[in-house]
């Protein structure tokens, strides 16, 4: 019956509208009666730094909004500080929903995505937000991945076979093979791990940090590949795996609630086994 | 749900009498609207880019890119990041101690090297009769300077032990993990301060 009435109501009045073609775009659905709320102002302070500007030093910059007029997550807020107070402000965004990665920074001292982190509202203390920790910043909150890509690309994440499939179709592994790439597959390559590791602020250079740990261990695990020794004997030095000194940051800050502190460890193990 | 439809409907047909959402208006028309150059009288100034574009070729673009590298800041870290996980992390408690044991073994070393020649007496004899005239607090906050360091570099190595085997990652036992640590580590050294 509800429905039917609400129906009825849009038809009377787009039918009304109908003869002022003006008003098209009067409200036809029923509308939520806005009562005065209390606003709930929050403060932003956000990393600045402009590369048309390059001698002035970053900056926190400091925005209010009102969080009845705002979504629940940080991405929000800060879509909403472009949108009304400044086009400016620059940052990467995507899919709005922790699947893409674009949106990996550093709020209240820990990294994690925009998109799936609350906005504390309980607490009347500011919210400050950093680009990826020890990056190099391209402007705002966007901060150069390039060499986190390249090191992705040198673990060679790919599938290395030289024997054909059995029955020419397709490589088959078991189902408790297949269960333990959960866990690792998952991985969306935000960097929010590696740039909460110290030991990659330090040496990125030449440690490969827990994502890519992580996705080395991936294709270490996985039954079909055929290049484990190989893969193994790069990661045979002081620096590429064994930088890693079990801080376990990275479990820690994993917006995907995964355990690449545990992956490195697995490496480890296999590397001092030979299993 | 046909109730609807028919709304919307309603709602196409009377917004089809304007002309700007109108199926019938030439394409050409909409993107002059839309466009920055303002040749066409159907241009609006609010729809305007208010802001001018550079023609740039690729080798001159990747000449800007890397001016622009030359001056890029490094993003804060320690400076900003949870301080419980970094200047108090067990990790960087782990240096801190090991090399407080290292470094008052090194000292103690070298002092018992040099002594005869300076002559100053740091033999266990010495050293214990000095320290038995110490008051009974300064004894132990020496103790405990010593002893502090020694269990929490002892108890995180066999953490780390475990850690090793593969166990304890869960995120929950590494928070359990850390809080057991500097418990566990102040009231041993506590113990081997004031206790024996």
């Amino acid at each position: 019956m509800a429905a039917l009435r609400s129906s009825s109501r849009i038809l009377s009045s787009s039918s009304r509208a109908a003869f002022r073609p003006s008003a098209v775009f009067a409200r036809s659905m029923a509308t939520v009666s806005e009562t005065e709320q209390q606003p709930r102002i929050k403060s932003f302070q956000i990393y600045r730094w402009n590369p048309d500007t390059p001698t002035e030093k970053p900056r926190l910059q400091t925005y209010s909004i009102d969080l009845n007029k705002t979504g629940p997550m940080i991405l929000d807020a800060l879509i909403k500080i472009k949108n009304e107070q400044d086009p400016s402000l620059t940052f990467r965004r995507s899919c709005r929903e922790g699947i893409c990665g674009s949106c990996a920074m550093n709020i209240n001292g820990q990294n994690t995505l925009a998109c799936l982190c609350r906005i504390p509202a309980e607490s009347s203390s500011d919210v400050k937000i950093y680009p990826l920790p020890h990056t190099y910043v391209v402007k705002d909150l966007v901060p150069d991945l390039t060499h986190f890509y390249k090191q992705y690309k040198s673990i060679e994440p790919y599938l290395q076979r030289d024997t054909p499939a059995e029955d020419g179709k397709e490589y088959r592994q078991s189902k408790a093979d297949r269960k333990k790439l959960d866990g690792l597959y998952e991985c969306i390559l935000c960097a929010c791990c590696s740039t909460s590791c110290p030991s990659y602020w330090w040496n990125s250079e030449e440690y490969l940090g827990p994502a890519i740990l992580l996705q080395s261990y991936r294709w270490l695990v996985d039954s079909r590949d055929e290049r484990t020794a190989a893969r193994k004997s790069k990661l045979e030095n002081s620096m590429s795996l064994y930088r890693c000194h079990t801080i376990l940051n990275c479990t820690r800050t994993c917006p995907k609630g995964l355990n690449p502190g545990k992956a490195i460890a697995e490496i480890k193990k296999q590397m001092a086994l030979g299993a | 749900m046909n109730a609807h439809r028919l709304g919307l409907a309603a709602v196409r047909s009377a917004s089809a009498s304007t002309p700007f959402f109108s199926q019938t208006l030439p394409r050409s028309l909409l993107a002059a609207t839309l466009s920055t150059s303002s040749s066409s009288s159907l241009s609006t100034p609010s729809l305007k880019r208010p802001i001018t574009t550079q023609k740039l070729s690729p080798e001159e673009g990747q000449q800007v890119l890397a001016n622009q590298r030359l001056n890029r800041p490094v993003s804060p870290h320690l400076g900003i990041y949870k301080m419980e996980q970094t200047w108090f992390g067990a990790s960087a408690w782990t240096r801190i101690t090991g090399c407080t044991l290292s470094g008052a073994a090194y000292v103690y070393f070298t002092a018992y090297l040099v002594s005869p020649l300076l002559g100053f007496h740091v033999e266990s004899a010495a050293l214990a009769s000095g320290f038995a005239a110490l008051p009974f607090v300064l004894q132990g906050a020496v103790k405990f300077a010593l002893a502090f360091p020694f269990t929490f570099h002892f108890i995180n190595g066999i953490k780390h032990l475990v850690y090793d085997l593969g166990v304890g990652f869960a995120k929950k036992d590494i928070i359990l993990g850390e809080k057991l640590l500097w418990i566990s580590s102040l009231i041993g050294g506590g113990y081997l301060a004031f206790g024996l």
